[in-house]
């Protein structure tokens, strides 16, 4: 809340998968330092919305700006040329974003995991590397299972490691899409703190989540999408509690 | 008949030995009793009539003396042998080192977004899979019969260098040229359905990492297509080591056609085609087991504990003339 440009801006994004659709002029702005969480029941475009944002998805029309730079586009009078991946990719390493299904290599230990970004981006050796790992993995709780490969922990732990992972590319913003979804209840818990403890920090978090008990208590801004267009944004304590959308209404009574 | 009018289905319909069970047994004497498994003859007497047949082949092939194994051996290790034995190795590594690198392009090119890349791979396929090794192989050789000379220039245009093509297309080249291209084909389905047994999150992740394409392509996406396409890949191998053979029939000096100089010259046939039979079998053996040990290299990580590494723990395992070892299987949690 200081004045400054956002983090993020996100400006008219529409997406079509085929005649479907999904994302129908969205416009969103996220706060340096501030934690947005993104609700809406399934298909509302919340899953397409993120991976807009680090260009996992070409938008149809519309752009994402974070940090000033469009992401994937680059302007020269008066279009919009996709970049070159070479550039998308140094956008991206600056863009950490954590997966439903964790997405780790299954083929690599738990410390190659987290390195293989920074090395191969050329940002760290690997003994500096390795060494950020290791206070990465002590932070979410970890210490000691560097050499563990992924299938060998439970879903929480391969969750915590995907958030080490995408820490130790020291991002920006992190993208989190449905992070809790895919565990066993008692295992949410972990991967939640983890979360608070790094919002805590400062980080900038967009996240999509059904966990509306974590966007009570951390989120900065509640945004609620339905049928691909934001119908109600505000702060958590005025969205969740008195919802002015009919159908953001029927989501939160039927959730909470 | 007699229960149906008593009204009953008691004892009648099962025989007498219900008596024996009814004996009172302790526990005791239960726990104390030793457990005899189901016997199983079908098994022991089907395992004699193997045993027997195999005797007699092993028999026969000791006692038949027109298998000269006195020949064999006199032949097994000479000049001319092992002249042969060393091209169709070379050859063999030659063709499919290209035709991998070929293939992974023509996979590469069938999984892009391009349409023309996509057709053009797939028409290749098409097309070299339907034509058997040995036509193709025949029609490289009479290539100078179809084009005099081959040069390289401007499309439609000038030229810079022209050669014969009969003076360039020797019979060596023509066997190289033509089991690469073959290769090439069937390497490309093999990568092609090893790339697509990865999950696409995997990439996903890789991207949003920021990594470059062709990182994520060689450390993430093909490490992981490595368990599908080694299977597959020693077969192809092991296919072609024996394939390399059809060159004999354009005067390519390899295994059969070294053998096949000698027998044209003395008639000991058969003992000279048990000479390349042996060494087949021997090269084949070798790559069984380099094969294994590949496996074993890229199941890092997955679901199945890894195999064992000592030579005398896989022959235990996989060789069926050691007793069955009874092991508790390990769990991954």
């Amino acid at each position: 809340m200081t004045g400054e440009a956002p983090l993020v801006r996100i400006r008219g994004l529409r997406k079509n998968f085929g005649a479907h659709t999904v994302l129908d002029g969205i416009d969103l702005d996220v706060q340096q330092g501030e934690v947005t969480v993104l609700l809406g029941p399934s298909g509302a475009g919340k899953s397409t919305l993120l991976r807009c944002v680090n260009h996992l998805e070409r938008p149809d029309a519309g752009f994402v700006e974070v940090a000033g730079e469009i992401i994937g586009y680059r302007y020269r009078r008066g279009r919009l040329y996709e970049t070159r991946s070479s550039a998308l990719t140094a956008q991206r390493a600056r863009i950490g974003m954590v997966f439903q299904q964790f997405n780790l290599f299954p083929h690599l230990t738990v410390l190659d995991n987290i390195i293989e970004g920074p090395i191969a981006t050329g940002r760290a050796t690997r003994r500096d590397a390795t060494a950020l790992a290791r206070d990465l993995l002590d932070q979410v709780g970890l210490g000691g299972r560097e050499q563990s490969y992924p299938k060998q922990l439970s879903g929480g732990q391969q969750q915590r490691v995907a958030i080490a992972r995408a820490l130790a590319m020291r991002p920006r913003l992190m993208l989190f899409d449905e992070p809790t979804s895919a565990l066993d209840p008692e295992l949410v818990g972990d991967v939640l703190g983890v979360m608070k403890a790094l919002a805590r920090t400062g980080m900038t978090m967009l996240v999509v989540t059904h966990e509306i008990g974590f966007a009570r208590e951390v989120a900065d801004t509640v945004v609620f999408l339905d049928g691909g267009r934001v119908v109600e944004s505000g702060a958590p304590s005025i969205v969740l509690a008195d919802p002015r959308n009919e159908r953001a209404k029927a989501f939160l009574s039927a959730v909470l | 008949m007699t229960n149906t009018e008593q009204g009953s289905l008691r004892l009648s319909a099962i025989p007498s030995d219900t008596e024996t069970n009814s004996v009172v047994v302790s526990d005791t004497e239960l726990l104390s009793a030793r457990l005899v498994p189901l016997r199983k003859p079908g098994q022991w007497i089907s395992a004699a009539v193997l045993l027997l047949l195999l005797a007699m082949v092993a028999h026969t092939l000791v006692t038949n003396p027109r298998f000269q194994w006195g020949v064999v051996w006199s032949y097994f290790g000479t000049g001319p042998i092992l002249r042969g034995l060393l091209l169709t190795l070379w050859l063999t590594a030659a063709v499919l080192v290209c035709g991998y690198l070929i293939g992974i392009g023509l996979a590469l090119m069938r999984l892009s977004g391009n349409p023309i890349l996509r057709a053009v791979s797939f028409g290749y396929v098409w097309l070299v899979r339907s034509v058997p090794p040995l036509v193709q192989l025949l029609f490289w050789y009479e290539l100078a019969s179809l084009y005099p000379e081959l040069s390289l220039g401007i499309p439609f245009g000038r030229a810079f260098v022209t050669v014969r093509t009969a003076h360039l297309f020797t019979g060596l080249l023509a066997a190289f040229v033509a089991l690469t291209l073959d290769v090439a084909a069937f390497s490309a389905e093999i990568v092609r359905g090893g790339i697509l047994s990865v999950e696409p999150g995997q990439s996903q992740a890789a991207q949003a990492l920021g990594l470059s394409r062709w990182r994520i392509f060689r450390r993430i996406v093909l490490p992981q297509a490595m368990p599908a396409i080694i299977p597959a890949s020693g077969n192809l191998l092991i296919g072609m080591l024996k394939a390399t053979s059809i060159v004999s029939v354009i005067a390519v000096a390899d295994l059969l056609y070294s053998v096949q100089l000698i027998y044209n010259q003395n008639f000991l046939i058969i003992p000279l085609l048990l000479v390349a039979t042996i060494w087949y079998v021997v090269l084949t053996t070798i790559l069984s087991v380099g094969q294994y040990y590949v496996e074993r290299h890229y199941a890092r990580g997955g679901n199945r504990p890894r195999p064992p590494s000592r030579l005398w723990t896989i022959a235990r395992a996989n060789l069926p003339i050691f007793p069955r070892r009874r092991t508790t299987l390990v769990s991954v949690s």
